[in-house]
């Protein structure tokens, strides 16, 4: 049987592209009739509530939905059809917070990145700021998607780039089944030109991390042994070399909460998360540290509340008001999908955050 | 009592514990114990769980060591080897026991 396509749900006219859609769906149900506490109730037990930002460490910024790439559990619902993309007038209001800001990681995010057509001249301004990691997420197969794309390992290289890639299995059924078919061998090619270049590899300082995250309604296990099962098998089967694995949860938004309405595993899913909650995540989840920005400029807690269309509350919204102090004195908004965040070793887009 | 079985009730296998608290934190302690890395890795062990879950064809185990499984990455081939294993023991045990009724078969028949 031909598995039909994936599209965005945005693409289908599904009501899930709606983030209040989503966030009413997250709070009915279980949720409403009382089988499961709400985050909040969750958080006030052990003391975190309100959840309150600490000192801002990463700047997260999603430079555009569009993606050579339609994943099953993307959290973004990106892929080719979306066309919300960071302009050249955005990115200059970002270069300026990129100057000043006291965060240490700047965090490109997509979509591709690569594919905004300012992507290469704003790595460049941007690395010119001296800021400490500067991160690309690269999903691999755009390196092979285009000769245009062909000489971006040379390119990261040149600005010092850390290359974070995910990855969500070591073997060609599973990761082709997430991320579509033919991803796991254009994925390994980019690794291996990667590799040529000099990312990852043991004593070198241009940094290559992967990420894993489940390919199912299951939640990651512990990150350090999956770290290990990785670099055996993509040593032993294609001599691949990389840093560090991070093991992230699928959060239930977007594609992946339509994926578990879908297979009737939302129930069991949310019953794993809250059962796994673990209030030493809690401390040091990644909206604490974080302030993520959309392509048009807008700020958020986190990723996942961008595409939830969850502004941060705070005087200051958009990036041409940046203000570090003014952001950081703000409460965190929370919902259910925070809950994928706190469970067992805890999740960030830097992989799990407890022990 | 519609169902013997119900997929719900593994999430309250912890409850237990509520009528022998002493026997139940025990038995959980125990369990958690063995399930750690030690001479065997935690992932060589979830395999074994699997497997024995077919041999005693527990539905919550089949349920909760699946799941143990694909958390650790291990692959469907993996899991049905382990299966596999299970069954050849549980096959072979029947087996061996023809051994039993031939030694009969040979003192009332020889």
């Amino acid at each position: 049987m031909k598995k039909e396509k994936l599209q965005s749900l945005h693409k289908r006219d599904s009501e899930l592209a709606k983030a209040n859609k989503q966030l009413e769906f997250l709070s009915n149900g279980i949720f409403e009739n009382g089988d499961l506490p709400k985050f909040a109730e969750k958080i006030q037990e052990t003391g975190n509530f309100p959840l309150k930002p600490k000192k801002l460490e990463i700047l997260q910024i999603n430079v555009g939905y569009m993606c050579n790439q339609v994943c099953s559990h993307c959290h973004v619902d990106a892929g080719p059809d979306r066309k919300e993309i960071m302009t050249w007038e955005t990115m200059e209001q970002c270069l300026d917070v990129i100057k000043n800001t006291g965060a240490h990681t700047l965090d490109l995010t997509g979509g591709a990145p690569e594919m905004n057509p300012n992507f290469r001249r704003f790595v460049e301004e941007a690395s010119k700021a001296g800021i400490k990691d500067f991160i690309v997420r690269s999903n691999l197969t755009i390196i092979r998607a285009n000769k245009k794309y062909y000489d971006l390992p040379e390119f990261f290289k040149k600005h010092n780039v850390h290359v974070v890639s995910s990855m969500p299995h070591w073997t060609r059924g599973k990761t082709d089944k997430q991320r579509g078919d033919g991803v796991f061998d254009k994925s390994i090619k980019a690794l291996q030109e990667l590799n040529a270049v000099g990312y990852g590899m043991p004593d070198s300082d241009l940094r290559l991390d992967l990420v894993y995250n489940p390919s199912g309604a299951f939640l990651p296990s512990n990150q350090q042994s999956m770290e290990n099962d990785f670099k055996n098998a993509l040593m032993e089967d294609f001599g691949i070399q990389f840093h560090n694995l991070f093991a992230i949860t699928n959060l239930p938004i977007a594609r992946f909460l339509d994926y578990l309405i879908a297979s009737e595993n939302y129930e069991d899913y949310m019953y794993q998360l809250v059962d796994a909650y673990n209030p030493a995540a809690v401390e040091n989840v990644m909206c604490t540290n974080t302030i993520s920005i959309s392509w048009d400029g807008w700020l958020y807690d986190c990723d996942f509340n961008q595409m939830l269309g969850l502004k941060v509350a705070s005087k200051v919204k958009h990036i041409k008001d940046y203000n570090e102090d003014v952001l950081n004195d703000r409460n965190i908004i929370i919902s259910q999908h925070c809950y994928g965040c706190t469970a067992g070793a805890g999740s960030s887009c830097q992989g799990s955050v407890a022990e | 009592m519609s169902n013997y079985y119900d997929s719900k009730d593994l999430r309250k296998f912890g409850d237990i514990t509520e009528w022998s608290e002493e026997l139940g934190e025990k038995f959980f302690d125990y369990y958690g114990k063995v399930f750690e890395d030690g001479a065997l890795t935690a992932r060589e062990k979830s395999l074994i769980a699997l497997a024995v879950a077919h041999t005693e064809q527990c539905p919550y185990c089949i349920d909760a060591y699946t799941k143990d499984a694909l958390q650790r990455g291990i692959t469907k081939a993996e899991m049905m080897e382990a299966i596999h294993a299970g069954a050849a023991i549980k096959g072979g045990a029947s087996l061996v026991h023809g051994v039993m009724m031939m030694n009969k078969v040979n003192k009332l028949d020889g």
